[in-house]
């Protein structure tokens, strides 16, 4: 995520944008979408020529529209760096425009809007007369493939990855399949190794190597880093990850009907699970978070190989560590209930449903976003803050964790607000 | 090609399983098998196999038994005969002719319907058993060209038709710029987090059946819903690896589905008319992740429809008036239970209803079920000789009036369909949500 330091931290509470006025004027409106730093707010909406337009909020209460219309606008995100982009169609051309900037390559459809964290890289998966490739900040690849998927960025967005099919397979050419026709592509040039199948690959916190679960037959389920395998396989696997601190590789692997977390081909928890999956690392690299079952129907977070004594029925996810790797949260289902946990422990209040929730930088404070019978709350140390509204993002904590960044929408109005959370609610 | 036993004996030219035999040796197939047996199979298996008396109570239940003149062969136990009775007998010595036999019994000649079941005094399995077997044939890769085909789709676009991730969002934004011709300003939310409803559906929707999702976003939006569909990999909820016995891809494609829905943060997953699919999603493919139940609330286009009359959330113009009948897909009625909401909303929206029998949990399998169909035209034959008793039921329904099938399943129509070609029935399917697109009163 972009530092935050230079935004506005001055509490109270600031209307950004009366969205009546948008709702009066245009007949058609898709859901707003407001920046990282509450200070924008816009969404699709249809202008008289029934042309689809960006609204956003103008000065003083007004609200302007992009100078450019489309047949067809989707996936309006703001970026890390509050900048707003989306895909936009005319005359069944596709490309991205960013802050009403399209591009000048253009396609037959483009998907997969993915930003690097610091926003400044936007990539998308493209297809043009049938072929498949990337294009990032309107650069494409030279490359293209029959076909594409799993695209990802590198953390400083300049490479791209995806899986490809290196070698075009007919549908039904089920032995030539089996020999594998699928590699992952690293800016256009695909790893010299073919398999069976490869999903979710992910790049190196350096930028500089991809990993990927690859299967090289039904039985033998490998993790590839730069083409080359491990030297041993699993069951199964699920998606790797790089170490931030070394070139380590770790994923969780199947073996014996159990699930480990395996470090460069190796177990290192050897505990063995019911199920393991969606591990990550703390911010300093020292400590890595997983969601497992312990048991069948039983599931929890573990760290470094140790799971809460604490299980859930339902549903385990949106996982996170404070930044020192000493605290860990989770959203759960339990009971048909949604729920937080925190260290270990649920807090009190159900939830209609629970968004990820955030540590403050110092670890002291978690946040998160709820509902409650249909409205949203902001919940913090378990307190459940009594302002309901229509809409509302998840909390932001300022980078010394005194202050709460809330953004949200009532009865139409959209307001950005800075709360003390210094010294307790 | 080899010409071998069973495929000579059924006239039957699979190079999925033809080519896959060539690849076998002894060996190899005795250490597949006894993995397998070890390492997944464990009580339940011993206990179908050992408590079995033969007494053949179970054939009567099977409509491949009654649809060949009662020939013992195709009897439930005498499937577990040809296939995993032998081979535990012989501990995995078993020839690689004696897999391609067992491999066209498992695949072809078993619905997984578990109609049997019910007529079984122990309540044994058979689908079950048949399911081990096909495993074990997946391991081996022997498996039907055309099922093996749709399972590798899977592995590699989340999706059983090879539907690209932008022909995907494109059919979508196509069915919505249609249905907008009808309903002003109807949208098809993609990815809308928070929303109530996630409505996932099968990769032959978007394929073959776009008018399917079209009739759903004009429901969905006349019951003034809160809801969205995914714009990722995810959106398919079908699942021919858990027929394939892949079970490893079964799991990714739940795991890709459930955190489709999991990630915006919706409240329930509305399943499109498909029967297999919910049985992958409410009973196989969530608990071999490790899930008792479904992690999200899940739930069959019938309970949606149901809900939706029993609320009043939507009107009808006026009832359907040509004479119907109803299937009663297998996954759904003897996997779930929904007969009776079937039912409900069969009231609620036809005039004239006649019932099929035997119906209910009674009902007989379409004969496309568990996988059958999608092995192809080598087995389309064998599979409409095997419809005969579900054409028997139809021509019944018929002779009583009826015109129409409701079918609120995707493997059923197709099923349905060949056999009613075949018999030369004159009967129309339909789904639910054809009938109630039809009728529907759209709001002001
Ligand atoms: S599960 Fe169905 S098709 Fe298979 S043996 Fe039993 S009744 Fe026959
Ligand atoms: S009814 Fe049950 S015990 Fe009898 S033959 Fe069939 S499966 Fe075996």
């Amino acid at each position: 995520m972009s530092n935050n330091n230079s935004w506005d931290w001055d509490t109270g509470k600031r209307l950004v944008a009366d969205l009546e006025p948008w709702h009066n004027e245009f007949s058609y409106m898709e859901e707003a979408r407001i920046s990282p730093h509450g200070e924008n707010i816009a969404a699709i909406v249809k202008n008289e020529d029934m042309e689809f337009t960006i609204c956003s909020q103008g000065a003083d209460g007004s609200f302007i529209t992009w100078e450019n219309s489309y047949d067809k606008i989707w996936n309006l995100k703001y970026g890390p760096d509050n900048r707003l982009s989306a895909l936009i169609s005319d005359m069944a051309e596709w490309t991205v425009s960013t802050d009403d900037t399209p591009w000048e390559n253009t396609y037959d459809f483009a998907w997969d809007m993915t930003f690097n964290p610091a926003g400044t890289h936007v990539s998308v998966s493209t297809q043009k007369e049938l072929q498949y490739s990337v294009i990032t900040n309107d650069v494409p690849w030279e490359n293209s493939y029959s076909r594409l998927t799993d695209m990802a960025l590198s953390p400083d967005g300049n490479h791209t990855a995806a899986v490809v099919e290196t070698i075009p397979v007919l549908e039904s050419e089920i032995f030539k399949f089996r020999k594998g026709c699928y590699s992952v592509a690293v800016d256009g040039t695909p790893w010299g190794t073919n398999f069976m199948n490869v999903w979710d690959p992910v790049f190196s916190w350096d930028n500089a190597r991809v990993a990927a679960s690859v299967r090289t037959n039904y039985q033998d389920y490998f993790i590839a880093v730069d083409g080359k395998t491990w030297n041993k396989s699993f069951t199964s696997v699920w998606m790797p990850r790089f170490s931030p601190v070394d070139k380590s590789v770790t994923a969780p692997v199947k073996t014996n009907g159990k699930w480990f977390l395996a470090k460069d081909g190796d177990i290192v928890w050897d505990r063995g699970y019911h199920q393991l999956w969606h591990h990550f690392y703390s911010r300093d690299g020292l400590k890595i978070a997983a969601i497992v079952a312990s048991e069948f129907g039983k599931w929890t977070l573990a760290v470094d190989d140790t799971p809460w004594e604490i299980t859930f029925s339902q549903y385990l996810t949106d996982a996170v560590l404070s930044d020192d790797g000493k605290r860990a949260a989770c959203v759960f289902k339990d009971d048909n209930k949604w729920g937080i946990a925190v260290d270990g422990g649920a807090w009190e209040d159900k939830f209609d449903m629970a968004w990820k929730p955030v540590f403050s930088p110092d670890g002291r404070k978690v946040a998160a976003k709820v509902e409650i019978n249909g409205a949203y709350h902001v919940v913090v140390d378990g307190t459940v803050f009594k302002t309901a509204y229509d809409h509302l993002e998840s909390p932001v904590f300022s980078s010394d964790g005194s202050k709460l960044l809330i953004k949200g929408i009532e009865k139409n109005r959209y307001h950005r607000e800075i709360i003390s959370v210094k010294g307790g609610l | 090609m080899t010409e071998s036993k069973a495929v000579k004996d059924t006239a039957i030219d699979d190079q999925g399983i033809i080519k896959g035999i060539e690849q076998l040796s002894p060996e190899k197939i005795e250490r597949v098998i006894n993995q397998v047996l070890k390492s997944e199979t464990g009580a339940r298996l011993k206990t179908y196999v050992d408590t079995c008396v033969h007494c053949g109570l179970c054939s009567d239940g099977c409509h491949y038994f009654l649809a060949h003149d009662r020939d013992p062969k195709y009897s439930p136990a005498a499937k577990v005969k040809q296939t995993l009775w032998e081979i535990i007998r012989k501990k995995g010595k078993v020839t690689p002719e004696f897999i391609e036999n067992a491999a066209v019994v498992a695949y072809t000649q078993c619905n997984l319907c578990k109609r049997c079941a019910m007529y079984c005094p122990f309540g044994l399995d058979i689908a079950y058993v048949m399911s081990v077997m096909r495993r074990i044939c997946h391991k081996l890769g022997v498996v039907p060209l055309y099922i093996q085909d749709t399972a590798h789709s899977h592995s590699v676009t989340k999706n059983q038709m090879w539907i690209k991730d932008d022909e995907w969002v494109d059919t979508l934004m196509w069915q919505e710029e249609e249905a907008q011709d009808e309903v002003e300003n109807l949208r098809i939310p993609l990815d809308k987090e928070g929303a109530d409803v996630f409505y996932s559906v099968i990769g032959p929707e978007p394929k073959f059946r776009a008018q399917l999702i079209y009739q759903a976003a004009v429901i969905m939006n006349a019951a003034g819903e809160n809801w969205t569909m995914p714009s990722m990999p995810g959106w398919d909820n079908s699942d021919m690896c858990m027929y394939t016995g892949d079970y490893e891809m079964m799991e990714r494609l739940k795991k890709a589905h459930f955190e489709a829905a999991a990630n915006l943060k919706v409240k329930k997953i509305v399943m499109g008319e498909c029967g297999h699919a919910f049985r992958s999603v409410y009973d196989m493919g969530n608990r071999a992740l490790g899930w008792k139940m479904p992690p999200l609330e899940v739930i069959h286009a019938i309970e949606y429809y149901n809900d939706l009359f029993v609320k009043e959330k939507i009107k009808i113009k006026k009832k359907f008036d040509r004479p119907v009948t109803l299937h009663d897909p297998c996954n759904i009625v003897r996997g779930r239970g929904l007969h009776e909401m079937s039912r409900n909303i069969v009231n609620a929206t036809c005039k004239n209803f006649i019932e099929m029998t035997p119906n209910r949990e009674h009902n007989y399998c379409c004969v496309a079920g568990g996988g059958v169909i999608n092995c192809g035209p080598p087995f389309k034959n064998a599979r409409v000789d095997s419809g005969k008793i579900k054409a028997e039921q139809l021509f019944a329904a018929k002779a009583k009036g009826a015109e129409v099938v409701i079918a609120p399943c995707h493997n059923c129509h197709g099923g349905l369909e060949d056999i009613i070609h075949h018999y030369g029935i004159d009967m129309e399917l339909k789904f639910f949500g054809d009938i109630i697109y039809e009728i529907l009163e759209l709001p002001e």
